[in-house]
């Protein structure tokens, strides 16, 4: 066998495929949903199952405020990431400090819920089925929402060290995908928690 | 044009370097072909300890009355032996080859995310590790054991904290847990590499079907492996924090961790068998001599198994009392899987049909795994009709079953391609009289261990007895199955011995050993760290073709 080497014609931009990070980002959304449908999935499969109490309806708040802070986050991250874009580094850093704001308050908001559920209703993770799904489902989430925390912690550093220009915008765009499935999961756990849970 | 060009070796080849320098280069690499390399080698240590453990059931099981090991020992056996070789043979050798083979096929100097890939390996290692680990780590309590003993299934309630104390079931999940993050890193870099370090020309419809099935693949991994991940860490949630999910006395269900699992389990099936259909349709055509027949078909059912795939599940639960219409419902969906997979099996034997079909060792398995992963697929369907899966579920008919599927149909396919894709990872062709040795030898070890397996099962042998009552009609077939399962472990032994002997006596196997016709074997054996000097522009789905036959390239015909 003659020894043969790869065809070497080479056609400068004869191809343009997606941005490998973006790719991977959906396929990591595509398996954390999997992962949130299995926990939606058992939490309404146990709805009214709990053989004691507290119920649902006699603890659960709704949090409206800091369910606006956090879906107005992902405004904000848009936002700030289109300002990247356009070089505006000042509405930038402006718009990402208040994403981890509104991200912030929302943690803040899930914390003041549980330990209103601890201390005043005694419902903890092993009190009944409801605690069981609930904090496991709640927690799976505030667990994303504190990672994503960190993750744009990381970029404001790296922002106000200077470090973040318009040449990094797809990669701060992969981040913001991320903030908008935790955003957009927090609508079904709303839903299924607070509104049809009740 | 010239090879040497390009045969720029590894610099850990150079000779004089000092042993504790290569391994830290192995340690540490990014590099996808010795990653490839890592989940292999990996995952053959593994099948020999799986192995062993096959062995330590068979012989308990060859004679009626036997005390071989004790119950305890032999829980554990079946346990250890599920989990290792479904996670740290089956899945970790075929990333290995998607790892090593994918880059090269489509183009690319690397995967997307190196380092990504380095971590997903040594998450599943880290599994691996965890999982053995339990042997001197899992005696939290006296006389609860220490190795997992709850089967693979891990059923509730057995892995409750009443029923399986001590951290022997820990163990399990954790490294299931872990392990299956490895997996999910690996797929979600198969899928960017493939959708985007494609090499100029390389549009999807002119991928190797190799290409094509491993994103199949991984997007199955993505959205079936990540239903277990959840289900692990409900169980953790359950065994450490007082949860409930699977606790019957607090209204939990037992059943819903049955579905849970086999959400996963399932799909886990063609998740290690796509891979396997990948092998074959890469080495059907070049061993026929003829492209690939139907390429587009075959993509397309390929998909379809993987739409179907996900709605097949509850057929490993009919005898736990489902209503009539989820019975008839899975009924329906698992006999539907038979459809893509049949138009597969004949566009295999469309691409032989009228081919000049050479009968080297990699075709004689890939043939192999033809024939047997057909009658699989019977006693698949025959297994899908509820009402015979009410008579034989939880029999040694369904162990004889997948065990035709994984060992008939997924081991041989891997067989051939390790025969196959040697010469490109190591630049040594593997010896054909030894080949045909293990095949023939393997061969007979299969069919008399598994063909034989299905009638203790009709004869109502149950799947993980200890031990049985001579004179039930049980024995002769059981001695039998057992002398197989020796066979089998010979074939084992001679297959590790050609893959040490060839590499140091066997002749050089050049660039391209078999005449084939993708780009991996464009570049020398094994190939440089950048795979590509210059990256490739391609035509057609088979560039080698094209290049060796200028004057009649496959681009004038797609």
């Amino acid at each position: 066998m003659s020894a043969i080497t790869a065809p070497i014609v080479q056609q400068p931009g004869a191809s343009s495929l997606p941005y490998r990070g973006k790719v991977a980002m959906a396929c990591l959304i595509i398996a954390e949903s999997a992962i949130f449908t299995i926990f939606v999935v058992a939490y309404l499969f146990y709805l009214g199952k709990s053989l004691t109490g507290p119920t649902p309806r006699e603890v659960l708040e709704t949090p409206i405020f800091f369910t606006i802070c956090l879906l107005s986050s992902s405004l904000t991250v848009h936002f700030a990431s289109r300002s990247l874009e356009r070089g505006k580094h000042g509405a930038f850093l402006g718009l990402w400090f208040l994403t981890i704001v509104l991200g912030g308050l929302f943690l803040f908001g899930t914390g003041q819920e549980w330990h209103r559920l601890i201390y005043e209703h005694g419902l903890t993770i092993s009190t009944n089925l409801f605690g069981t799904t609930y904090y496991s489902l709640v927690g799976l989430h505030a667990t994303h929402v504190t990672v994503g925390l960190l993750m744009l912690t990381v970029v404001l550093l790296f922002g106000l060290a200077g470090r973040v220009g318009p040449e990094q915008s797809a990669r701060v765009d992969v981040l913001s995908m991320y903030w908008h499935f935790v955003d957009a999961v927090w609508v079904v756990v709303f839903c299924v928690v607070y509104i049809l849970g009740r | 044009m010239s090879s040497d060009a390009v045969a720029i070796r590894y610099p850990a080849d150079a000779a004089g370097r000092p042993w504790v320098e290569t391994l830290h280069e192995w340690v540490t690499t990014v590099d996808h072909k010795r990653l490839g390399i890592l989940y292999i080698v990996f995952a053959l240590v593994f099948l020999v300890i799986g192995g062993i453990e096959a062995v330590v059931i068979r012989i308990q099981l060859m004679r009626p009355h036997s005390d071989f090991v004790s119950p305890q020992v032999f829980n554990r056996m079946f346990t250890m032996h599920g989990t290792t070789m479904i996670f740290f043979v089956a899945m970790p050798v075929l990333f290995g080859f998607a790892n090593y083979l994918v880059p090269l096929m489509i183009g690319a100097r690397d995967m997307a995310f190196p380092r990504l890939n380095a971590f997903s390996f040594w998450l599943t290692a880290l599994g691996g590790f965890l999982l053995y680990f339990s042997l001197v780590g899992g005696s939290g309590l006296y006389g609860a054991g220490n190795v997992p003993d709850v089967g693979w299934w891990a059923y509730a309630p057995l892995t409750a904290r009443a029923f399986s104390p001590g951290n022997s079931s820990d163990y399990w999940t954790i490294s299931v847990l872990v392990s299956g993050f490895g997996s999910i890193g690996t797929s979600i870099n198969l899928i960017a590499t493939i959708l985007c370090m494609r090499c100029p020309g390389m549009k999807l419809g002119r991928m190797p079907l190799l290409a094509w099935l491993n994103l199949v693949m991984s997007s199955i991994v993505l959205i079936a492996l990540t239903p277990l991940s959840a289900a692990q860490i409900m169980l953790l949630v359950d065994r450490y924090l007082g949860g409930h999910f699977f606790d019957t006395q607090a209204g939990g269900s037992a059943a819903i961790w049955m579905h849970f699992f086999w959400i996963f389990g399932h799909p886990e099936v063609y998740i290690l068998i796509i891979p396997c259909f990948a092998f074959v349709s890469e080495i059907v055509p070049v061993f026929s001599r003829k492209p690939i027949f139907g390429y587009p078909v075959m993509v397309g059912a390929t998909v379809c198994i993987a739409f179907v795939s996900m709605s097949v599940w509850a057929h490993h639960m009919f005898t736990i009392g489902m209503n009539s219409y989820s019975n008839a419902f899975f009924t329906l969906t698992s006999m539907v899987v038979g459809i893509p997979t049949g138009i597969k099996i004949f566009n295999w034997l469309g691409t032989m049909w009228g081919g000049k079909v050479l009968l080297k060792v990699p075709m004689l398995f890939c043939i192999g795994f033809l024939f047997q992963f057909l009658i699989a697929g019977l006693t698949g369907v025959m297994l899908a009709v509820s009402p015979f899966d009410w008579q034989l579920s939880g029999s040694y008919f369904v162990v004889a079953h997948f065990h035709y599927v994984i060992v008939g149909g997924i081991l041989f396919a891997l067989f051939g391609a390790f025969y196959y894709w040697y010469p490109k990872m190591t630049g040594k062709m593997l010896n054909e009289t030894i080949g045909k040795v293990h095949f023939w030898l393997f061969l007979i070890g299969f069919h008399l261990t598994f063909d034989l397996m299905h009638i203790p099962g009709i004869l109502g042998m149950p799947r993980r007895i200890y031990t049985y009552e001579p004179g039930r009609g049980w024995d002769t077939w059981n001695l039998l199955v057992s002398v197989g399962a020796f066979i089998q472990g010979i074939a084992i032994l001679v297959f590790v011995w050609n893959l040490v002997f060839s590499y140091f006596k066997a002749p050089k196997a050049g660039n391209d050993p078999w005449d084939a016709w993708t780009l991996e074997w464009s570049v020398s054996s094994p190939p440089p760290v950048y795979n590509f000097a210059v990256i490739p522009t391609v035509e057609s789905r088979r560039p080698l073709w094209d290049l060796k036959h200028p004057e009649d390239p496959d681009s004038h015909y797609e």
